[in-house]
């Protein structure tokens, strides 16, 4: 038996659920109609949304699009491992490690505040330029490259939170105990900071997902180039929204994945 | 007999009036519609490049372009000495006002944005698709057959017709590499990732001629075989009265196989590109 005050709280809640409901569908319903009212919707349905060349491209596009995520496989844990060394040159605390924390420091400055498509050309084409043989010369090494460089500044800049967020005390509490500097890092500080950034580096790996198509600017022929290709082909742009279809596939269920583990650290905490 | 023969000399009297006729009033079709009365006025670029005008001198009619101005003007009645030469920068021929020149040949791309601005003759070339590499790439034996060049990693600029070509004339072994435009493939081709690529014949031959140190195009495609060739024409003031007679001449040239003997000896001969069988 619910008490007044529970049976009130649900009748609220139903009520709530009852409106969003409601107001939702009109908007859809609104959208739904009012979109194909305008004058040159069927331009733009006949080149955005062509289910002939839809079907005729997606099988190809999702094909293309394998590449992007083995490119995405091979530099998301290099990514994790260089900016957690770059975190950590950061965080060096004796003098003598000075030098680190400057590199630390201007790694990341230099590599956030370069546009990632400048990174991609400069080492895409620069660095084998320089006369590498084949296949040490190949736009998927250097390109890569470009990226894990780029998307570690980021993520280092995001374990150094997680880092300076543990409480001095863990720190003297450690060193009480007679654990040297660097077994304070590795057992105490690192597994809670670690943990504390998960959600925050997954939007960045939600964000390399995305970002891996720029390398189809040096000469790899993924998910983006390919529709590309269909666009200049059939001068239509359906091939285009293939594309960001499959994109979504693979990052909607991400973003959810990564609010998941946000709302479960937030109840944690509480 | 005497009256064969009269005849004979009549035509040939006719035959030489009516040519000193074509030569005097420099044609009927031409006649008072040139820049200067009696003068052809033919613009090129300065300077203009091999092998479209040799030495920069179109005077001596070496070259593509300057042999097809005088091969031109000579089918609309004016004589090699009634020909001048000019130069105008690509935003002098394109600008709305007055011209310097009756025609002018800097191999321009016909397109319909100037077709608004300014008049082209019809086409007199249409750009074969050719093939450029890098020295290392010819010297490791890559030549104009196409079972040497199905085996060579292929570039090309994503947005023109260059890759359905590449795809339906070479079917290279590997996937061919994608760019932005053809600065990024060179760029490519410098750092040795791909062996080859695929461009209009006048790009190619510029491309390797000043972008790259050591570029070599080693064969052309024939330009019916390209889908939609970049053409070239002859740019004109806008509504120029002089455009059907460019055209009937070029249609004559087409016609007679002059313009295809004169493309064989300059763009193909004299570059030395070969054509890909």
């Amino acid at each position: 038996m619910l008490t007044a005050r529970q049976a009130h709280a649900k009748r609220v809640r139903k009520r709530s659920t009852t409106i969003a409901v409601i107001s939702t569908a009109i908007v859809v319903a609104f959208l739904y109609l009012l979109i194909p009212l305008a004058p040159g919707w069927p331009a733009v349905k006949k080149s955005f949304f062509n289910t002939d060349i839809f079907i005729k491209t997606f099988p190809t596009l999702l094909d293309a699009f394998v590449l992007d995520v083995m490119i995405f496989l091979w530099c998301a844990p290099l990514i994790a491992i260089l900016g957690l060394v770059i975190a950590l040159c950061r965080d060096a605390r004796s003098p003598a490690l000075y030098p680190l924390r400057l590199f630390g420091a201007i790694y990341t400055d230099v590599f956030r505040g370069v546009p990632v498509i400048l990174i991609v050309y400069l080492i895409g084409f620069g660095i084998p330029g320089l006369g590498l043989p084949r296949p040490w010369n190949s736009p998927y090494i250097w390109g890569s490259l470009a990226l894990i460089l780029t998307y570690s500044a980021y993520v280092a800049e995001i374990f150094r939170s997680g880092i300076e967020s543990i409480h001095h005390s863990q720190r003297a509490a450690a060193a009480s105990l007679g654990l040297s500097p660097g077994d304070t890092m590795r057992f105490v500080i690192l597994p809670q900071a670690i943990r504390r950034v998960v959600p925050a580096n997954m939007n960045m790996f939600i964000a390399l997902q995305k970002d891996v198509a720029l390398l189809s600017f040096i000469g790899p022929v993924e998910i983006l180039r390919q529709a590309g290709v269909y666009k200049s082909l059939y001068a239509n742009f359906t091939p285009y929204v293939a594309a960001a279809i499959i994109f979504l596939l693979i990052t909607i269920p991400a973003t959810r994945f990564a609010d998941y583990l946000m709302a479960k650290q937030q109840r944690e905490r509480n | 007999m005497l009256l064969k023969s009269s005849i004979a000399l009549a035509s040939v009297c006719l035959g030489l009036l009516v040519s000193t006729n074509t030569a005097f009033a420099a044609g009927e079709c031409a006649a008072g519609k040139t820049l200067k009365e009696g003068v052809l006025t033919i613009a090129t670029g300065n300077p203009s490049y091999f092998p479209w005008v040799i030495d920069n001198n179109p005077k001596d009619g070496k070259g593509f372009e300057a042999a097809i101005g005088y091969e031109v003007a000579t089918r609309m009645g004016f004589d090699k000495d009634k020909v001048q030469w000019t130069t105008a920068s690509f935003d002098e021929s394109i600008q709305p006002g007055e011209k310097n020149f009756d025609f002018n040949m800097q191999q321009f791309s016909i397109t319909e944005e100037r077709e608004k601005v300014v008049d082209f003759s019809v086409p007199y070339y249409s750009a074969a698709m050719a093939v450029l590499v890098r020295k290392p790439t010819q010297e490791k034996g890559a030549s104009a057959d196409l079972a040497s060049l199905k085996g060579l990693l292929w570039g090309a600029d994503a947005s023109t017709t260059a890759l359905p070509t590449l795809n339906k004339l070479i079917e290279p072994k590997d996937k061919p590499m994608l760019y932005n435009d053809n600065n990024d493939v060179v760029a490519a081709m410098k750092a040795n990732q791909i062996d080859a690529a695929l461009f209009d014949l006048p790009t190619a031959m510029y491309l390797g001629a000043v972008v790259l140190d050591d570029g070599v195009v080693i064969g052309q495609f024939p330009a019916d075989r390209t889908e939609k060739p970049d053409q070239f024409g002859m740019l004109m003031s806008e509504g120029s009265p002089l455009k059907t007679c460019v055209d009937e001449a070029l249609e004559a040239m087409k016609a007679d196989g002059k313009l295809a003997s004169i493309e064989a000896t300059w763009l193909q001969q004299t570059t030395g590109v070969p054509v890909i069988k």
